[in-house]
């Protein structure tokens, strides 16, 4: 009667069963930090150091990967300083998966986490980000924590979790040509709140999501952590082994719930009924129709991020851009080195500049308004990231709407926010 | 632990507000604590004292997992957070790094007590006394293994 995640946590902490609301140690598989929270997790060894502590070792240099994403291209002296102390981190500690800036692959984390095969189904991965949650698609644990925490499994190989209860989604049937999973996740946190899975555990299944592409599954499970939850999970089926032995790996220990596994509550989503959803200033929470927001006047559209720059939202951005020329400054920013490629064998970077966009390269930097592009006070962006805060993508007085690719594509064509369906 | 309070009578202040996402590359902890709560309250760092409380709605915290955020509050002063509930990382962060408690308070506590109110707060009794009010609140009592974490200084001082 366990579901997946209990199964994992259980198998993780070496027990037979575990109940929402324990608390156990689980043994890590993974571990991840980038370039804001390896340099966190290098303060914390100094504080450790200065209280006699001897750190020359991590606990298994193999199970932690480095992602530069969240300053690259250095912003700034500091910025450029944190990737050196992160080169030097990986060098002292034999961690041989550094995904650097400038040498091939690289990209954001979380788009690597998949890309690169980095987690397998079943495991238990942490990673110092709290997008940490969307690897949980692969059918693994996905959690984010701290620097401290990091701190610890790198040294530990382990750390505490109180077992979630877990929320079960429900997608019955397919999502109409013009709505994305984005749309779906937003309706969702729309539906329950920003804290609406606070601790807990969001499960996503049905027909919808097994018909449902594995990079539109990483979209939902992203966005769990707006709604306050620990980690998002889908169950690892066909199309999951399909995806990891396109690259290269196929031995992994697949866990699945029981047929009549718990879950604290059921929720079903028909996927027939679904529209293009857009999430309004100052959170994720606000959401509306898009069509109701077609009043609304751009300054510009930000297609990027771990959230909506994978190969699948740049094609729905060309499938709308093919032809047509931007009216707003329009940036497209590839999730990873390995989905700029794609794009450009397969003809989008053509059809995006084309168009008058700006493409540029991986980097956290706009979504979380630290650089490459910040707006100004009073701007109004629409944005495939994940999170409007105030001030989340620049000025503390600029305006952020999140949207799918489709939707940030069709309104960068317009001027104001438009649903695809209205795109002349 | 007594001190007096920072009231923000609001719901889901998060992480982007309470440490700016441009600052994320700053990893000296008194620097942080200059930009503390910066993208909410401009004159904070001006206002805050050693030993204060901050007290606030639901889901204090939300957002990023950015461990700057209870720095920059615990180093400029703040001992604890009161708040109606807190989000994840926010929570586990404040305890395991031991940079400041959070402490879930209820309704009636949050809508009583006033900004500049002077608290002391008893975490052996589950207490939060107003001295300025003369009343007393009861704290919901931290789980378990929170409360052994925090009684042992964070996470690495505390022995599974």
């Amino acid at each position: 009667m366990l579901n997946i995640t209990e199964k994992i946590l259980a198998r993780a902490s070496g027990k037979n069963q575990v109940s929402p609301g324990d608390v156990v140690f689980v043994n890590v598989d993974k571990v991840m930090v980038h370039d804001v929270s390896g340099p966190g997790v290098l303060a914390v060894f100094e504080k450790l150091r200065k209280k006699g502590m001897i750190i020359d070792k991590v606990w298994n240099p193999d199970k932690v990967w480095v992602a530069e994403d969240h300053f690259v291209p250095a912003a700034d002296k500091i910025s450029a300083q944190n990737i050196v102390l992160l080169t030097n981190f990986t060098k002292q500690f034999g961690i041989k998966k550094h995904f650097k800036y400038g040498m091939g692959q690289y990209g954001i984390c979380h788009t690597l986490s998949h890309e690169e095969a980095m987690v397998l189904p079943g495991e238990v991965y942490v990673g110092g980000d709290s997008h940490t949650n969307t690897t949980g698609a692969l059918g693994a644990f996905a959690a984010g924590l701290g620097h401290t925490d990091v701190a610890y499994v790198l040294l530990n190989g382990k750390i505490w979790f109180k077992v979630p209860e877990t929320l079960f989604f429900k997608l019955n049937g397919k999502l109409p040509d013009h709505v994305m999973a984005k749309d779906l996740i937003l309706k969702i946190i729309g539906d329950i709140g920003t804290d609406g899975a606070a601790y807990k555990t969001m499960q996503f299944g049905g027909t919808g999501i097994s018909e449902m592409s594995v990079e539109s599954r990483l979209t939902l499970t992203n966005m769990t952590t707006e709604a306050g939850a620990k980690s998002g999970i889908v169950e690892p089926d066909q199309k999951i082994r399909d995806y990891l032995a396109g690259r290269g790996v196929t031995k992994y220990d697949e866990v699945h719930g029981d047929s009549d596994a718990q879950y604290e509550k059921i929720y079903e989503y028909e996927g027939s009924e679904m529209e293009p959803i857009v999430a309004k200033p100052f959170s994720p929470e606000n959401t509306v129709v898009a069509r109701d927001l077609s009043s609304v006047e751009l300054d510009k559209a930000y297609i990027g991020s771990c959230t909506g720059a994978k190969l699948e939202d740049l094609e729905a951005a060309a499938k709308i851009l093919k032809g047509r020329t931007v009216k707003i400054r329009t940036e497209i920013l590839p999730a990873a080195m390995s989905i700029f490629r794609k794009a450009m064998d397969g003809g989008l970077l053509k059809i995006f500049m084309d168009a008058g966009v700006v493409v540029g390269p991986p980097t956290c930097g706009a979504c979380c308004g630290a650089h490459m592009g910040v707006l100004a006070k009073d701007e109004i962006c629409i944005s495939t990231t994940n999170r409007n805060f105030p001030g989340r993508m620049g000025h503390i007085e600029s305006q952020t709407y999140l949207a799918s690719p489709l939707v940030a594509a069709a309104s960068a064509v317009t001027g104001k926010i438009t649903d695809p369906r209205d795109l002349k | 632990m007594k001190g007096s309070v920072i009231k923000y009578e609001r719901d889901n202040i998060d992480t982007d507000v309470i440490l700016p996402g441009p600052y994320l590359k700053i990893h000296d902890y008194a620097e942080l604590a200059t930009h503390a709560m910066e993208g909410l309250d401009k004159d904070f760092h001006k206002r805050v004292k050693p030993g204060d409380f901050i007290v606030a709605g639901k889901n204090f915290g939300c957002g990023s997992s950015r461990e700057h955020a209870p720095i920059a509050l615990s180093y400029s002063g703040i001992k604890a957070v009161l708040a109606l509930s807190f989000a994840r990382i926010f929570y586990r962060n404040a305890v395991d790094g031991a940079f400041l408690l959070p402490i879930e308070i209820d309704e009636s506590a949050y809508k009583d007590i006033s900004d500049s109110d002077s608290l002391e707060v008893d975490i052996s009794a589950n207490e939060i006394k107003n001295l300025t009010k003369n009343k007393v609140y009861k704290m919901k009592p931290f789980p378990e293994l929170i409360g052994k974490i925090i009684a042992a200084g964070g996470l690495f001082n505390y022995k599974p």
